[in-house]
């Protein structure tokens, strides 16, 4: 089964990466107020369903894949 | 009368890479240091632990996220949670955050910046195993070299827990109120984004880092004492 997960920074938490991002778009002549950057991470895994995919993938975000004090994360299951 | 040698492990990871001079320093300032490869799962007999410098596993995911679940470092926190002493050096304190021992996180300096620089650095706490050799508001001279310093701390960090703070003007990295090492509660876990193994000799630039040094070896000595 594949599936995506998605790791932000959680609002407020600084991400000079993104400024800097954010920065060159301005240069560029982008009209862009705001880039934040995170990770995506593919998966592919043997799971009996979707839905325990996810209970699985919860698991992994939780305990490695993203770290809770500045992270968030959204999990997307292929059908 | 010599005294005895207190026994300290400095952990080795794949991509570390201060090991070797935290266990010159240490064995400079009278410990027997022990270098131990991460794959152990248990660890010897040992009076303190420091987690060195460097870039293990790349560093990949998060600084420290994969690291804290090699063996050793399974070894490694129930020693902490036993009372035993932990030191954390810079990709040691980014991985005693990530593996819950100490409160917080280290993120890209706010710089985007690799610093490598002499800083200055405040000692909030003398009362603890890592800083008994310190006086309080002591300003220690200590080189930071780093991209991912920039601490940031839960909301409701107690002030008790910082133990370094860089000077007034002097935060390197963006650190939220200046921190630079923060301690545990129980008191027995520290980590810290200075490396106080390279500064122990006047030849380095400084002697400072070696206050904290010594003052982790005395208490080490007093383990090893209770011990026999």
């Amino acid at each position: 089964m594949k599936a995506t997960v998605l790791v932000r920074p959680k609002v407020g938490i600084l991400d000079p990466q993104g400024e800097a991002v954010e920065s060159s778009l301005r240069q560029l002549g982008f009209p862009v107020e705001e880039a934040r950057i995170g990770r995506v991470i593919d998966l592919d895994l043997d799971a009996a369903s979707p839905d325990a995919a996810r209970r699985e993938i919860e698991q992994m975000c939780e305990r490695l894949l993203a770290n809770p004090l500045i992270e968030s994360y959204e999990i997307e299951v292929q059908a | 009368m010599t005294e005895v040698a207190p026994r300290i492990g400095v952990l080795v990871f794949p991509g570390s890479n201060d090991d070797r001079d935290a266990a010159w320093a240490l064995s400079a300032l009278g410990a027997n240091p022990q270098l131990l490869w991460h794959g152990e799962e248990e660890l010897p007999a040992l009076d303190a632990v420091v987690l060195p410098g460097g870039f293990s596993y790349g560093d990949y995911l998060r600084c420290g996220a994969i690291a804290r679940f090699s063996p050793a470092m399974r070894a490694v926190s129930a020693f902490a949670e036993e009372g035993g002493l932990v030191l954390g050096i810079c990709n040691g304190f980014q991985i005693l955050c990530e593996a819950g021992l100490l409160p917080g996180v280290l993120r890209p300096n706010a710089s985007l910046e690799f610093v490598c620089a002499d800083v200055p650095v405040v000692v909030e706490r003398t009362d603890t195993p890592f800083t008994s050799r310190c006086t309080e508001g002591q300003s220690l001279t200590i080189p930071v070299k780093h991209g991912e310093g920039c601490y940031h701390a839960p909301a409701d960090l107690d002030e008790t827990h910082v133990l370094f703070r860089y000077a007034p003007g002097a935060n390197p990295n963006g650190s939220e109120r200046d921190i630079a090492g923060v301690v545990s509660e129980a008191g027995n876990v520290c980590g810290l984004m200075p490396h106080p193994e390279h500064a122990v000799d006047p030849l380095l630039g400084s002697a400072d880092g070696g206050l904290v040094l010594a003052s982790l070896v005395d208490a080490a000595r007093e383990r090893l004492y209770a011990r026999a």
